[in-house]
Order: C-alpha cells, then sequence, then structure tokens
C-alpha cells in the first residue's frame, strides 16, 4: 500500500494540517516508509486467531448512572481564549 | 389485519408512476441521568458549560468509562423490537472537526453495533399495518450545540449536550410515503416511551431524524439516495419527504441524474437544499477507540432486561380489544401513550367492578381528551383522577344525571372544581336530572302553550322537535332527561 501526493494533501485537508505544496513530496516518502514498514505484519499468519484489543486480561469497567461530575464550568472554560456568558467563542462557523 | 412489507404508494410524474423508498436514521437520547461515558448531568437547559466533565470537554489524559444504565437503555430497545442483541460490540472514532465536538471526534459503533437486525409493526389504518425492517442501532455520543446569531463574528458553544447517550435507529429501506414514515417514527417513539429508554420530546430534540429518500420506477432498481440531515418533528418529515421526492422526479423526468448528497429541510421556504459542506466530511476515517474495550454482555444480563420490560403496545393493544372489547381504532388510540393506557384501565376498573369500557374510552378520547389538548397536555395529566372519570361515568349510567350534564361536570371538574368528588359536586350544585315525567311533562306543557304557532309547525313538520326538545331543557336548566323530553313532547304533539 502506498499513497500519492493527492493522497497526502486531502490527509492534510482533514486533519486540518496546513502543509505547503513543497513539503508534500517528502511527507509522501516518509507516509509510504511508515506504510511500508507496518505491511511487513501482513507475512503473519494470523487464520483463526481472534483480534487483540488489550494487553490486559480485562473487561470493559462500567460506570453506574450517578451524576458524580460538572458544576465546574470555570476550569471547563480556564484555557478558553475568548469566552462570554460561559460559552466558549469561536471564529463564526455558518453551515 | 392485514400485514405486508412496503405496500407502494405511488407518486404521479408527468412520465409515469414513481415509488418513493425511504430508509430512517432516528436519533434518540438515551434517558440516563448521567452521559455515556463520564458523571456529568444530562439534564437539559442547564447554565452554558455546567454540565460538563473535563472528559466531556476533552481535556488531555481524560479518559471515559461506559455508563452501565446507558448500555441497558439500548439493549432493552433492542428487545423492544425484537432485535439481534450482540453480546460484543465495539467502540470506534468517527472524525470530523466542529466547534462543539471538542474531542475532534464522534465515539460511535460503527462495524460491530450493540443490536443488530429488528422489526416493527407500524398500524397504517385499524385493520392494515406495514412490518418494517431494523437494521441496528448503536451507541453514541452527542455533540455540543453551537449558537450562530448571538454575534456577527463569533458563534458559541455550549458543550451540556456533549457526551450525552444516543441511541442511532437505522430502518431497513422499507417504507413507501410519507405517511408511512411518520407512522413508523410514531411508532417507534411510542416503544421508546413506553420501555422508558427515550423520553422522545422532539421540540427538545430528544428525537431527530435523517432521512434518506429515493425514487424509481415500480419493479425497478433502487435510485440514488439523498440524505436529509437532522428532520425534528414527525410533521416535518412527512413534508420533507414529499418535497425530497418532488424534486428528484422532475430531474429524472428532464432528463437529469441525481446525485448522492446531503441535503437540509428548510420548512419556512418548503424546499431541501444541497449542504455541499457536509460531502467531504463523509470521510470519516472511522478506526477502533483505543481508550475502550470491547463491549461484552453477559446472557443473564441480558435476560434480566427482558423479563422487567413492560408490556409493549402491540400486546396491550391486542389485550384491550380482547379484555375490554374496544374496537381497534379505540385501542390504537388509547395505547399511542402508555399513561393514557394505564389512565384508562385503572378507570374501566375503578373500585374493583369492571364499567362500560367504550363509555370510557369515549369521555377518554372525546371530551376529556379535547380539555388536556386545551391544557397542553396528556389526559393523564387534565386534572381529572381516573377515580373521577370513572365515577362520572357511573352517574351516567345510573341515570344520575345525562351526558349533557356530564360535559358540563367535567368542565367544573377540570377547572373551578378540580379534584371535587363528581357524585358529592352533583348534589351539592343539584345537578342530578329530573326523570320525574309529571315535572317533565309540566314543562313540556308550558312550552307548547308558549308557541302554538311553533306546535302547529312541529305537527306537520317533525323536524322541529328538535327546537321544542330545546326550550324544554333551558327551560329546566339543562336538567331534565332529553329522552324523556323527547317521549313528552311526542305525545303531546301527537307525533
Amino acid at each position: 500500500m502506498s499513497v500519492d501526493l493527492a493522497a497526502v494533501r486531502r490527509i492534510a485537508h482533514l486533519a486540518r494540517i496546513g502543509v505547503s505544496e513543497a513539503e508534500i513530496p517528502h511527507l509522501q516518502h516518509e507516509i509510504n516508509a511508515i506504510l511500508a514498514f507496518v505491511e511487513a505484519l501482513g507475512e503473519v499468519d494470523v487464520e483463526g486467531v481472534e483480534p487483540m484489543t488489550s494487553v490486559t486480561p480485562m473487561r470493559l469497567p462500567m460506570r453506574d448512572d450517578v451524576v458524580t461530575d460538572g458544576e465546574i464550568a470555570a476550569k471547563v472554560l480556564a484555557n478558553a481564549p475568548l469566552t462570554e456568558d460561559g460559552f466558549f467563542l469561536v471564529p463564526k462557523v455558518i453551515e | 389485519m392485514t400485514v405486508q412489507t412496503g405496500n407502494a404508494k405511488l407518486l404521479k410524474g408527468a412520465t409515469g408512476d414513481w415509488e418513493t423508498v425511504i430508509g430512517l436514521e432516528v436519533h434518540a437520547q438515551v434517558t440516563s441521568r448521567a452521559k455515556l461515558f463520564s458523571g456529568a448531568s444530562t439534564e437539559f437547559g442547564g447554565e452554558p458549560n455546567t454540565h460538563v466533565s473535563l472528559v466531556d470537554a476533552a481535556m488531555p489524559g481524560m479518559l471515559p468509562v461506559i455508563n452501565r444504565e446507558c448500555v441497558a437503555q439500548a439493549v432493552r430497545t433492542g428487545l423492544a423490537l425484537k432485535a439481534q442483541i450482540n453480546k460484543r460490540s465495539t467502540f470506534d472514532r468517527k472524525n470530523y472537526f466542529y466547534p462543539d465536538l471538542p474531542q475532534g471526534y464522534q465515539i460511535s459503533q460503527y462495524k460491530s453495533p450493540i443490536v443488530g437486525e429488528g422489526e416493527i409493526q407500524v398500524d397504517l389504518t385499524p385493520d392494515y399495518a406495514i412490518r418494517v425492517g431494523i437494521e441496528r442501532l448503536h451507541l453514541e455520543q452527542d455533540a455540543g450545540k453551537s449558537l450562530h446569531d448571538q454575534s456577527p463574528t463569533m458563534s458559541f458553544v455550549d458543550l451540556n449536550r456533549s457526551g450525552v447517550a444516543l441511541m442511532e435507529i437505522v430502518s431497513k429501506p422499507d417504507l413507501r410515503s410519507a405517511d408511512e414514515a411518520k407512522a413508523y417514527v410514531g411508532k417507534l417513539r411510542t416503544i421508546l416511551r413506553y420501555i422508558g429508554s427515550c423520553d422522545g420530546d422532539m421540540e427538545k430534540g430528544s428525537l431527530r431524524a435523517d432521512v434518506n429518500v429515493s425514487v424509481r420506477r415500480p419493479g425497478e432498481p433502487l435510485g440514488t439516495r439523498c440524505e436529509i440531515k437532522n428532520v425534528n418533528s414527525i410533521r416535518f418529515i412527512g413534508q420533507a419527504i414529499d418535497t425530497e421526492a418532488r424534486r428528484q422526479i422532475e430531474i429524472i423526468e428532464d432528463g437529469g441524474t441525481i446525485q448522492q448528497e446531503t441535503r437540509l429541510f428548510d420548512p419556512a421556504r418548503g424546499e431541501t437544499r444541497s449542504m455541499r459542506s457536509k460531502e467531504e466530511a463523509h470521510d470519516y476515517r472511522y478506526f477502533p477507540d483505543p481508550d475502550l474495550l470491547p463491549l461484552e454482555l453477559d446472557g443473564e444480563w441480558i435476560d434480566a432486561l427482558a423479563a422487567f420490560l413492560p408490556e409493549l403496545p402491540d400486546a396491550k393493544k391486542a389485550r384491550l380489544i380482547a379484555d375490554y372489547g374496544l374496537s381497534a381504532y379505540d385501542a390504537a388510540v388509547i395505547v399511542a401513550e402508555r399513561e393514557t393506557a394505564d389512565f384508562f384501565e385503572s378507570a374501566v376498573n375503578h373500585g374493583g367492578a369492571q364499567r362500560d369500557a367504550k363509555a370510557v374510552a369515549n369521555w377518554l378520547m372525546g371530551d376529556l381528551s379535547a380539555q388536556a389538548n386545551a391544557q397542553g397536555v396528556g389526559v393523564a395529566d387534565a386534572g381529572l383522577s381516573a377515580a373521577s372519570l370513572a365515577t362520572l361515568v357511573d352517574l351516567i349510567c345510573e341515570g344520575v344525571i345525562s351526558g349533557k350534564i356530564a360535559k358540563d361536570l367535567l368542565v367544573m371538574l377540570l377547572g373551578p372544581d378540580r379534584g371535587a368528588d363528581p357524585r358529592a359536586l352533583v348534589e351539592a350544585r343539584g345537578l342530578r336530572q329530573v326523570t320525574d315525567t309529571g315535572a317533565i311533562d309540566a314543562a313540556v306543557g308550558a312550552v307548547i302553550a308558549a308557541n302554538p304557532d311553533k306546535a302547529e309547525q312541529a305537527r306537520a313538520k317533525p323536524g322541529m322537535l328538535g327546537w321544542f326538545v330545546g326550550q324544554v331543557m333551558k327551560a329546566t336548566g339543562g336538567k331534565a332527561n332529553p329522552q324523556a323530553v323527547s317521549d313528552a313532547l311526542k305525545t303531546r304533539l301527537g307525533l
């Protein structure tokens, strides 16, 4: 598997990462090197092997349906560059 | 009852008939106290950003821990939809950027949902129903809310909804008209409300739908579909489908082709329009959420949830018909809300003796329902207890009051005399109907004597009788038994 220049531009755009046109060939080379590295895994025969989802033998822990958190608006908003009346303010987005 | 899948309700185009094919993705907010993956409250309408934990705000290092009750609600819903419950399901990240999605992804279930295929029976008329297949149900997080009208340059973001649990319920493309789609959402809402997994409050956004619409010539393969996003009322779902089907038919008949795309329904203009901005966002780059292990359920736990499911609407409707002799129509109206059905049964069985179920149903669906609608509440919350409705029906059956007086009595019981005992109120206000034939005959005689001309006309035109009944009722303060009045009039006038 490998990516072409258009795919690199698209991935960058979807990830909202600004990449200059000059950087793209270099990134393409790096991504393809990573893909080639991972591709080595394809040589392992995993027929009939359950996908491993965790390195620890445990089940998904669950919580009771009790309100134990929240009411910390000041903390939630503390790092926001701009707030008003308890809202985050962001540059206007219009559908 | 006739039950079948997808009855063709064809639309007439300029060049022939068209069939509309509809599938719905309903987003139902799970009823729970805390959010899907955090301990923050789900309560509606708090001050902005107060029902938010650091998990919901996606602060670095925060990890999601799933709420057991949200899982239980999804399983209950799956059971009520007669659906496959998957004992193993997984969570995936759906990646997109929007200011009210602080994680940059929504935790959802993509490849392995918690609930698989199921089915709903949707009654279209009392004796005609369709079966609608359920494709899947999965759990996912809601996003926050953006307000765009507070400032010319900024959007305001409130994360109170962020992380609230949603069930996305996907139907198969089994619906063939706007009416069928509306009935399907209505039935789904009823089921969710019965089991208490979603309050179904569309005004608060607890239930909203993405509507997939395509058209085809009858018998042909499926056409290209368009998805109308986020329609938030049953009425608008119907309008959006009709509008979109018409738009597609026109394009194809003019020689064009349908572009698969996401559209928005604008109820004010009665049109759907393209949301081009959403197009490339469709590349969500799903991948398994590394923060969450697979969700594994025990068979015993599922069985326990099944054992505590309430009687569901279809079963209740069948029982009301069998046990109380209700018509299919009356039973369907009464079971639409669980509270109404409970109220009906309490009233019919009040005091241990079963009274005239049809009479109770008529009062419930007639005057009481009208009064409740005027107040904007359900019949069970209009202010009349089931016991009082039972007494009111008893008073009529015993001949103590007429139906006409009962209507007035109901208004008193819902208004100035709220909470009063109907029987005591009848005595206190002297509402007991006059059945004494002597007294009624005297009143009839007086009215005839006062209107000799009209009496003469009535002898020739018996249709005039109604006018006389009205006059006598007026003269007796509405308390005379109307049947007795009519009988006395006929005798006196020789009809």
